[in-house]
């Protein structure tokens, strides 16, 4: 087994009164491609703005390359080599593609010359590259997701948070997608992904976490998760069996 | 043209103007003009290009008029020590104030930054003992009679503004200012330190209006907080400045500043309306915001194509 780049440990979120997340532990191994999976409300992105520091666990920890990060701003999270894409798009709108890339590739980047470099290199690499001097406020959908994954990549992470990169995209550009997260593999950086479409993660991933109100029901590889009763019961009912 | 040659160009023309027989009072205009292109791209780099919008820039202003009015009536100093002295000054003041709203966003940011301006104001013409309150501060000698000298200083202190905001609008913090603008949790999520390049954008946008401040004191011979510390006649024409011009434009404070300042000029040469001059400048807001929302910079290609059609 690989060693481990992340580690939820007994993490806990309140807003309020109410748990967002409970109790919810797993790690993920260097190089792999974990899934977080659950119904809709079910806290998947909670979790992961518990990991990339958006939120301060209320109990537990996060640990990341050996280093407790909980309570780290994203900022600190983000230069020790983990980024992020939004499920809701948050391009840098009146700023071209080229100039969004360029502005996360200075995480890294001495001069703007290299700069200019890595964003090129790393639209090229999504596919953008034609479509670098566009404001990022007319790009269509499927090209603002995958905007997200560019920017995330220019700051050259080690982890690659992707949450919900493939919905609302039609079938050519999902294609297109599940290419561009092999080959991010390929490079070696490790990818923890949220997503609905079943067929991706399936195609896609190495182990699976599912999470439902907030607590981790199951984890395993693609074929036991969806041999698992407890997970076809949350997304399918209690009457329900497979 | 090309394009590097443009801001030399200017230069050179802004340069040479003193020697076309001005008058007095156009020669005043002028270094009136310059001052708000000053104090409008100081604004700009933090309004327009990081996106926090200030209402206080007076505060700013204020503070660096009042380092160079007390370093003379306190010390006996030449006013002029305030220039120097006003960045040191500022830049404090502006990074505890900082400290301070900077964990604020929009609106609210908006907000606290007026009140810094108001709360300056009401303290400096309360406080009797230090500032001289609302009785102001008055420079007894003049340094010079004639306009040229302050005509020079103020444009090397705008063509230094100018060069200066270029460089950082082009550099990595310009980047990163850009995407505080556009949305903060993104930058945060891109590795940047988002209330660091805020503090960044206010402190330098704040000691340049500083300079301005200091220069005004000298430049008038007289201060009150009434004056320095106006939260219309300062930090509004600011806002308003950049808006006519063109939010984060290069050219735009200058544009606007140019308009703004004749503007107020001619309506208050018109009897009978000279006081409303600020009724005025409401609806030339309105009338930017609904056309131009870009400012005229910003929106000059729509301009150029308006005129383009009407003449075809």
């Amino acid at each position: 087994m690989s060693e481990s780049l992340l580690q939820v440990k007994n993490a806990y979120k309140f807003f309020g009164g109410l748990a967002a997340v409970t109790d919810v532990s797993f790690e993920i191994r260097k190089g792999e491609i974990l899934a977080l999976i659950g119904p809709n409300g079910a806290g998947k992105t909670t979790v992961f703005n518990v990991v990339n520091g958006f939120y301060k666990p209320s109990r537990g920890e996060v640990w990341f390359k050996g280093r407790n990060i909980s309570g780290l701003k994203p900022h600190k999270i983000c230069r020790m080599g983990m980024a992020r894409t939004f499920q809701v798009v948050k391009p840098l709108q009146r700023m071209s593609v080229l100039d969004n890339v360029v502005a996360s590739a200075f995480l890294r980047a001495e001069s703007r010359e290299k700069a200019v470099e890595i964003a090129e290199e790393t639209l090229k690499f999504t596919g953008l590259y034609e479509d670098r001097d566009v404001i990022s406020k007319g790009l269509p959908l499927g090209k603002r997701k995958r905007l997200e994954i560019a920017r995330a990549l220019a700051t050259q992470p080690e982890l690659l948070l992707l949450d919900e990169s493939f919905a609302g995209l039609n079938p050519a550009e999902l294609d297109e997608s599940i290419g561009i997260i092999r080959r991010i593999k390929e490079r070696g950086i490790t990818i923890f992904i949220i997503e609905h479409h079943m067929k991706v993660i399936m195609a896609i991933s190495d182990r699976i976490v599912v999470i439902n109100y907030g607590q981790k029901i199951a984890e395993g590889s693609p074929e036991e998760i969806q041999a698992n009763p407890a997970v076809v019961e949350a997304y399918l009912g209690e009457d329900h069996h497979a | 043209m090309k394009k590097p040659l443009i801001p030399l160009a200017v230069l050179a023309v802004l340069a040479v103007l003193p020697f076309s027989g001005l008058s007095t009072y156009m020669m005043h205009i002028l270094i009136l003009v310059l001052m708000w292109t000053t104090i409008g791209m100081s604004w700009n780099l933090l309004g327009g290009y990081c996106g926090q919008v200030s209402f206080g820039h007076a505060a700013y202003f204020g503070v660096g008029a009042y380092t160079a009015g007390l370093l003379y009536f306190k010390l006996q100093a030449s006013a002029w020590w305030g220039i120097p002295l006003s960045v040191a000054v500022v830049s404090v003041f502006a990074f505890v104030l900082g400290y301070i709203v900077l964990k604020l966003r929009g609106p609210f940011f908006a907000l606290a930054t007026l009140a810094s301006g108001e709360v300056l104001r009401i303290t400096t013409e309360n406080w009797n003992g230090f500032t001289n309150g609302t009785l102001g501060i008055l420079i007894q000698e003049r340094t010079w009679v004639a306009k040229t000298q302050y005509y020079y200083i103020i444009l090397a202190i705008t063509a230094f503004t100018f060069l200066l905001v270029r460089r950082l609008v082009a550099s990595k913090w310009g980047y990163y200012f850009v995407a505080v603008r556009e949305d903060q949790d993104a930058a945060e999520s891109l590795g940047i330190d988002t209330t660091k390049y805020k503090t960044i954008a206010l402190v330098v946008s704040a000691a340049l209006t500083g300079i301005c401040g200091a220069f005004y004191t000298n430049y008038m011979g007289f201060i009150d907080p009434h004056i320095v510390f106006a939260l219309h006649d300062i930090s509004i024409i600011t806002i308003m400045i950049v808006m006519v011009g063109g939010v984060a434009t290069q050219w735009g404070p200058l544009v606007g500043a140019g308009i703004m300042v004749l503007l107020a000029e001619w309506i208050r040469s018109i009897p009978g309306l000279g006081a409303s001059h600020q009724a005025f400048f409401g609806v030339l807001l309105v009338l930017i915001i609904l056309f131009l929302p870009n400012g005229i910079v910003g929106d000059f290609r729509k301009i150029t194509r308006l005129f383009g059609r009407a003449r075809a």
